[in-house]
């Protein structure tokens, strides 16, 4: 009989969930993870992942477009869609089972099937009660439950995903053929990367937002540079959008938007819903017991605690920024003190954010009205990548690195960037701002030459009047 | 633009300091270099210099002033032409000021030809971690603008490591006036007339150090019998090989054959030679000898380092010289914070035997007493030999009861077959 009594229970394995369980082996707990569907959850399978890999295709295809600005001549470039897709989902299945092998190495077990807590206690123990395909359900108990369920896309009413026409992101990440036409709805994150995937790929792209900008999150100066470069590539972007009734076609769908007060009708093949998303709070037992849901996430404390003792929850279905690093920081820190170790709250305001569309955006910390909304007096620096000596040699010369800082204490508060691999560089602004680093360490830090991140030098000596190339 | 003049940290362990003079006048023109002031640290009095050309504008701090936490403005410098601020402006980033610490001034001199039980030197090298301040850059920046002690702060941060909430923190909460008892309160009772003595920055730091040592190192002692007579006779036949004068002149002290001896037998049992920290035990490499001196307002330990790899003729010109600095109030931080084990010799006082107080961060100290003539029982005959007893104070947490007699065997039997001195 195989073991079912654990120090601790995660229920989900994604980013999140997975990372909790390696977490709490390396810690000596005993633990087991239970997940429904696929490990690695959706960040690995229907996120952050699959995308990456699309997103590859489309600069691919961007750049086989814009050969002759590098001297090339090549004839009859074309691409096999299919391929594409699949090259994509080989991606997840090899990380997948990636997880699955480190788990193993682990010796973590992973129960297959839905988990679901059980209000009743065993003994003081937790009890999970693990369901697959309508058998009788298996019961776990652990001191420690972790729930690590995740989010899924929010549906709008008239815009439900009917796997031909309306798509949320998982329809759109495995298309059958390229559509020609495409309207993304809402410009976070998810919608702007398939807006720039498309557009990438050559479909006419139409993105629609409600906000007054696109990429709302973001600093505004991003977020305005980003249309200018959008709609430069040719994606129709319209802002302060708000959408009525969608109407089916024989070959698509026309949606009437109202920009403004203005009237239209977009009319496209295809539709995506990227209007956020809700956290599975549902079916996990959360009935009955003193665990809150506010607005479909799970109310914890600053370290993850629910109102039930022993039962936390992390990631998605904890709420804002739904992002796999801020899930798999909350699970380390959260298996910490189940441990028995010291941790401290994580700070959102360090918790980096990536965007990667073409260019791509990145961003960590306050943005320049945050900080002022906040009652900061700051100092601000700005460096554009064409005066960036490697950007130029790449041909990358659109983008902006900029620095928010704390003008009475030289604190870095905020990082915002837009441009070519700025997405692997903001990691130097997040060491700086966790490790408390001011202007005057940025400004003695050697950066290479010629590299983009000389920029991110740049920008810190434009916040003090010091900047050398611009 | 005007430059605030703070407060410098002198040494690792200076907190505060005193301002004990103003060498320039407020309009005075400086030039990069010139001595600004003097102040008088834990340990000895240091000079702070001025670091760039221009108009010394103003005192903040008057002279005499005791208790000046470390980065307190305490002067500003501007440009010839400029006006000068009434008070401490916020500080220019581009030209922080670091009043560099100078050659010293000078502490009260003393004759006391003695040294003394105990020894309040700062942290060593090798554990520097136990002492140092480990903060973050903005933790430090935001401390200094709020007048904030780091070293009253416990980190949140990785490794105990003061960051911005730490300091926030502090800052937020109102600081707990430490109960100063009068000295009327604290006085002894007594019927007769007696007076009050303010403490000298030196006086607090040993009274600090020494309570620290005593209660949080468990100590205990270990003392033994060592024959002087075949050190002695080396020594005299030493000294007559010196020149009688010039620069090769020396002249052995018993003590500096000591030092050497103390260093011999820490190689041979390296245990001894360690530093305990919660963590890990540190095991110094060197046998840095920090050697107690009297003075007239408290004592001090220069350091003879590496003393297992130093010549007798070194050790001894080099001690004369950290004695006689030191009694002038003029050594440098770096002569006497540090060292891996101390020596303190009452001898020429006549003390029969003492235990000495652990120097921590080191985890032992050697008391030695007066040689004196006796007679000991060699064999089955009695002879008469001069013995001194010499006392081992360790911190048990580093070193246990057998080896700490382990590392007396190897002192005695360096001392009573002396050759090895000379090797």
């Amino acid at each position: 009989m195989s073991q079912t009594d654990f120090d601790v229970i995660v229920i989900g394995g994604g980013p999140g969930g997975y990372v909790a369980a390696l977490r709490a082996a390396q810690l000596k707990l005993s633990v087991a993870v239970v997940e429904a569907q696929h490990l690695g959850g959706i960040c690995l399978n229907w996120g952050c992942i699959p995308t990456k890999a699309l997103l590859r295709a489309s600069e691919i295809n961007h750049l086989l477009h814009d050969l002759p600005a590098y001297g090339f001549k090549a004839d009859g470039v074309s691409f096999d869609f299919k391929k594409i897709v699949a090259r994509s989902r080989a991606v997840s299945k090899q990380l997948s089972a990636g997880v699955a092998h480190l788990l193993k190495k682990a010796k973590v077990p992973v129960f297959d099937g839905h988990g679901k807590l059980d209000g009743t206690l065993a003994n003081g123990r937790r009890k999970v009660l693990v369901s697959k395909d309508g058998a009788a359900p298996t019961t776990l108990t652990a001191q420690h439950v972790i729930l690590a369920t995740g989010a899924r896309a929010r549906v709008l009413p008239g815009l439900e995903p009917d796997g031909q026409f309306i798509w949320s992101y998982k329809e759109a990440l495995v298309p059958e053929t390229m559509p020609k036409s495409l309207v993304v709805i809402g410009s976070g994150a998810i919608g702007t990367e398939f807006a720039s995937f498309y557009r990438n790929m050559g479909a006419d792209v139409t993105l629609v937002e409600v906000a007054e900008r696109i990429l709302p999150v973001e600093d505004v100066e991003i977020s305005q540079l980003a249309r200018k470069a959008f709609e430069k590539q040719g994606i129709r972007v319209l802002t302060s959008a708000k959408i009525g009734t969608l109407q089916k076609t024989a070959t698509g769908v026309s949606i009437p938007v109202t920009v403004n007060g203005k009237a239209d009708t977009l009319v496209a093949e295809r539709v995506i819903s990227a209007v956020g998303i809700v956290g599975n709070v549902e079916k996990i037992g959360l009935e009955g017991t003193k665990i809150q849901v506010d607005r479909t996430h799970v109310v914890t404390d600053a370290l993850c605690r629910t109102g039930e003792p022993g039962v936390y929850a992390i990631g998605d279905l904890a709420g804002a920024p739904w992002l796999a690093h801020k899930a798999s920081h909350e699970a380390v820190m959260c298996v910490e003190a189940i441990a028995g170790r010291k941790v401290h709250p994580i700070d959102p305001t360090k918790i980096p954010g990536c965007t990667y569309c073409r260019p791509q955006i990145a961003s960590v910390g306050y943005t320049e009205a945050k900080a002022l909304e906040a009652g900061y007096k700051v100092r601000v620096g700005r460096f554009p990548l064409i005066a960036n000596g490697k950007a130029l040699a790449m041909g990358e010369p659109d983008g902006l690195i900029k620095t928010v800082f704390d003008a009475q204490t030289g604190e870095l508060l905020g990082a915002h960037m837009i441009g070519a691999e700025v997405t692997e560089m903001i990691q130097g602004y997040v060491i700086a701002r966790t490790g408390e680093l001011t202007e005057a360490e940025l400004a003695e830090t050697i950066f290479p030459h010629p590299t983009i991140s000389e920029s991110m030098h740049e920008a810190v000596l434009a916040a003090y009047d010091g900047a050398l190339h611009f | 633009m005007a430059i605030e003049i703070l407060m410098p940290a002198l040494s690792p362990t200076m907190t505060e300091g005193k301002i004990a003079r103003w060498l320039k006048k407020e309009g005075d023109t400086v030039s990069n270099g010139d001595v600004l002031a003097e102040i008088e640290t834990d340990k000895a009095t240091m000079e702070v210099e001025a670091i760039e050309d221009g108009i010394f504008g103003r005192i903040l701090v008057p002279e005499g002033t005791e208790g000046v936490a470390v980065n307190t403005p305490i002067a500003i410098m501007v440009e010839e032409g400029e006006a000068v601020p009434d008070s401490a402006a916020p500080s220019s980033t581009s030209a922080a000021p670091a009043p560099a610490p100078a050659q010293a001034g000078a502490v009260a001199p003393s004759d006391a030809a003695a040294s003394a039980p105990v020894a309040p030197a700062a942290a060593s090298q090798a554990s520097h971690t136990a002492s140092r301040i480990v903060a973050s850059p903005l933790a430090r920046r935001i401390a200094a603008a709020k007048k904030v002690d780091l070293s009253t702060i416990k980190g949140t941060g990785p490794n105990g490591r003061i960051v911005k909430r730490d300091v926030e923190t502090a800052a937020s909460q109102p600081v707990a006036a430490a109960p100063r008892p009068s000295p009327q309160a604290n006085a002894p009772l007594s019927t007769g007339t007696s007076r009050t003595v303010p403490h000298t920055t030196m006086r607090k730091v040993i009274a600090r150090r020494l309570s620290e040592s005593k209660a949080t190192i468990p100590h205990f002692y270990v003392s033994m019998d060592v024959e002087l007579d075949a050190l002695m006779a080396l020594r005299s036949q030493l000294n007559a090989l010196s020149h009688d004068e010039g620069q090769d002149a020396f002249k052995l002290s018993v003590n500096d054959m000591l030092i050497k001896a103390a260093a011999l037998a820490l190689k041979q049992v390296p245990e001894v030679n360690a530093s305990f920290t919660e963590d890990a035990m540190i095991l110094h490499e060197d046998a840095d000898i920090s050697v107690a001196v009297s003075l007239d307002d408290g004592l001090i330990t220069p350091i003879v380092r590496a003393a297992d790899r130093k010549s007798l003729k070194q050790i001894s010109q080099e001690a004369k010289s950290l004695v006689s600095r030191a009694r002038a109030g003029k050594l440098k931080p770096e002569e006497f914070q540090g060292g891996t084990f101390s020596i303190s010799n009452m001898g020429m006082f006549g003390v029969k035997e003492f235990a000495a107080i652990v120097n921590p961060p080191q985890a032992a100290i050697l008391a030695i007493a007066a040689g004196k003539r006796q007679p000991v029982v060699s064999g089955d005959e009695i002879k008469v030999a001069t013995v001194m007893t010499v006392t081992l104070s360790v911190d048990h947490r580093a070193v246990d009861g057998a080896m700490a007699a382990k590392w007396l065997s190897a002192f005695r039997s360096i001392v009573q077959a002396p050759l090895a001195l000379v090797l």
